[in-house]
């Protein structure tokens, strides 16, 4: 079991508040993410439920147990961190052993589990090395494996991938999603990167300045974002915005339209804009288009769309998808 | 482009080297040949260099009128004892000041290096006083004591420097992996940091052998070290100039070779953290 609810967290540091009020309720064997920009108190929100951190005021309930003042030690969680954190000094296999070690598990018990560990990810020749003899991804293994080991009743990724390079974070990032469908345990993973977000999460909280903005499916993200943050923040590429006369013919204060939905021709629609960059990633094609009067829009069109630096292009954006924002920015 | 030092400088940067080195090590050249003269020869005028008429009559004088071994045994007792009770109590202050630090942790840690600049004589009545009234006169355990509390400040920042080296993350993952704070230090802080403890250790192992005014001070003939022993031939009886060489070398040689074998550890330890 793994259930984990945050009754109005707070957290200061001194004057400044890091998260002024967040209440959750993350059901057990959910993946949760926390997403958002750096220094929006995601990592901070997991260092509480960790432990590493004490609330200011609130409380932390882990399967209906408050847990807001035990240690790290007590709370039965395991922590994946961004720089792998592996005790340099002991080989492999002792890294994994260490948290049953700590249990005070008899040994025979605790071969048998870094042996199992190991095979399952892959780090069965590299049982005795020290950790700085390893790759970066190996490592980032051996920190799943002392975590998976110790059976925790949640585990907690704080952005562990964000030092691998981008292959090896794709691989890792399905190894994850994989890892979680077998043990079906809590996991919550923070990162600051919305593809990862939007691609593992069973439940995304978009976060911001120390708030929540949204918690709720991918989808439901992507598709009823609650206020023009999440609309910006979910989806890849940004989604466009437009304020002013444009806006008000949609009664919003400002309209949003995602990059995939626009029409565009070459010679009839609604905005008329001139190509600055066209990316082309072979399979999509990316349009910054500078728009006359309403600013710079990205575009996605097919792969086989080639447009270059001056086109002009109309761009028309499908009516069915115009998000609008009231002037607080919430979607109406 | 890898910089071009022409043979010229680098002969005399190694020239002026040894000099310098030659002049620091000069007394102690001095002492090791006078050790081996006659008393006689010891102040003859022009003094010579090596000893004329070998002799080790000097030595067995020393050990004849005061007990080497005794003094001997006094100064490891002393300096190993210190260090160990300073590393006992330095290891958790250290880890304090350097994980968990608090609005006073640059103060507190000014204020033990400013006790450092105190001149010692400054508190030699109260401390006196006090050893007097405790019965720590003329004890190991209360010259332990004192060398400990002198020491202390430069242990806990020694330390202090080697453990802020340490990413806090992996102590907070041994946290996570469900280490009391007990374990916590002993199976993760501690061997990681076994380099900066080594080099604190022989640190002050030496400073504890070679201090000599609180030795002198508070002991007289049980507790004495070797700093004593020395000083004990420096008076009274005139100026015996090869018999007090024989005293210093024979105080000096077992700190001498443990820093010479040590050498590479210190200069690591000491330089430890200041290239990153």
């Amino acid at each position: 079991m793994g259930s984990i609810t945050l009754e109005h967290v707070n957290k200061s540091f001194g004057e400044v508040e890091i998260i002024p009020d967040i209440s959750l309720d993350i059901r057990d064997g959910e993946f949760v993410v926390f997403v958002g920009p750096s220094g929006c108190g995601k990592s901070t929100l997991l260092r509480l439920i960790a432990g590493l951190e004490d609330t200011t005021s609130g409380k932390i309930l882990l399967d209906g147990q408050d847990v807001t003042d035990a240690p790290p030690a007590r709370r039965g969680l395991a922590m994946v961190f961004q720089s792998y954190a592996l005790y340099p000094h002991m080989s492999v296999r002792d890294n994994i052993a260490f948290p049953l070690k700590m249990a005070k598990m008899p040994q025979a018990e605790i071969d048998k589990k870094v042996d199992y560990a190991a095979r399952t990810l892959n780090l069965g020749s590299y049982l005795d090395r020290r950790p700085r003899a390893l790759s970066g991804g190996q490592r980032q293994r051996v920190a799943i494996g002392r975590a998976i080991v110790r059976e925790p009743k949640a585990f907690l990724f704080d952005e562990p991938l964000s030092n691998l390079d981008a292959a090896l974070r794709v691989n890792m990032r399905l190894e994850i999603t994989e890892l979680h469908q077998q043990l079906k345990t809590t996991m919550i993973y923070v990162t600051h990167d919305q593809v990862e977000a939007m691609t593992m999460a069973d439940r995304i909280v978009v976060l911001n300045a120390g708030n929540v903005e949204q918690f709720g499916s991918p989808l439901d993200l992507y598709k009823k974002p609650a206020n023009r943050f999440v609309a910006g923040f979910i989806g890849s590429p940004k989604m466009n915005f437009v304020d002013g006369p444009e806006a008000a013919k949609h009664n919003a204060h400002s309209i949003g339209v995602r990059p995939e939905h626009f029409r565009l021709s070459t010679t009839e629609g609604a905005w008329k804009g001139t190509v600055g960059v066209a990316e082309q990633l072979g399979s999509d094609t990316f349009l910054h288009v500078q728009t006359d009067g309403l600013g710079l829009m990205t575009v996605r069109t097919d792969g086989d769309q080639t447009f270059k630096h001056g086109d002009v292009v109309y761009l028309t954006p499908d009516p069915t998808r115009i998000y609008k924002f009231d002037a607080a920015g919430k979607a109406i | 482009m890898a910089r071009r030092v022409s043979t010229s400088t680098k002969i005399g940067f190694t020239v002026l080297a040894w000099v310098i080195a030659l002049l620091l090590f000069s007394p102690i050249l001095w002492t090791l040949v006078t050790a081996f003269k006659t008393e006689a020869e010891a102040i003859a005028s022009p003094p010579t260099f090596l000893p004329e008429t070998f002799t080790l009559d000097n030595f067995s004088a020393v050990q004849a009128r005061s007990d080497y071994f005794k003094h001997a045994f006094n100064s490891v007792i002393v300096s190993v004892g210190s260090t160990l009770l300073g590393l006992i109590i330095a290891i958790p202050a250290a880890w304090s000041m350097a994980f968990a630090p608090s609005k006073r942790t640059k103060d507190i840690l000014m204020w033990m290096l400013s006790t450092k600049m105190m001149p010692a004589v400054g508190v030699l009545i109260p401390i006196y006083l006090i050893f007097r009234d405790l019965r720590l006169l003329d004890t190991l355990h209360g010259l332990t004591l004192i060398m400990t509390l002198i020491n202390l400040p430069i242990i806990i920042w020694m330390l202090y420097t080697y453990f802020k080296e340490i990413p806090v993350d992996i102590l907070e993952a041994a946290r996570m992996d469900g280490a009391e704070l007990w374990n916590e230090i002993t199976h993760v802080l501690v061997p990681m940091a076994v380099p900066g403890i080594a080099s604190t250790l022989l640190l002050n192992v030496i400073l504890a052998w070679n201090e000599a005014f609180w030795t002198i001070t508070l002991t007289s003939g049980r507790a004495g070290t070797l700093t004593a022993f020395i000083s004990s031939f420096s008076s009274p009886q005139g100026l015996f100039l090869a018999k007090l060489s024989a005293a210093s070398l024979l105080a000096i040689a077992p700190i001498l070779l443990l820093g010479w074998f040590s050498q590479k550890q210190l200069v690591r330890g000491l330089t430890f953290g200041a290239v990153k």
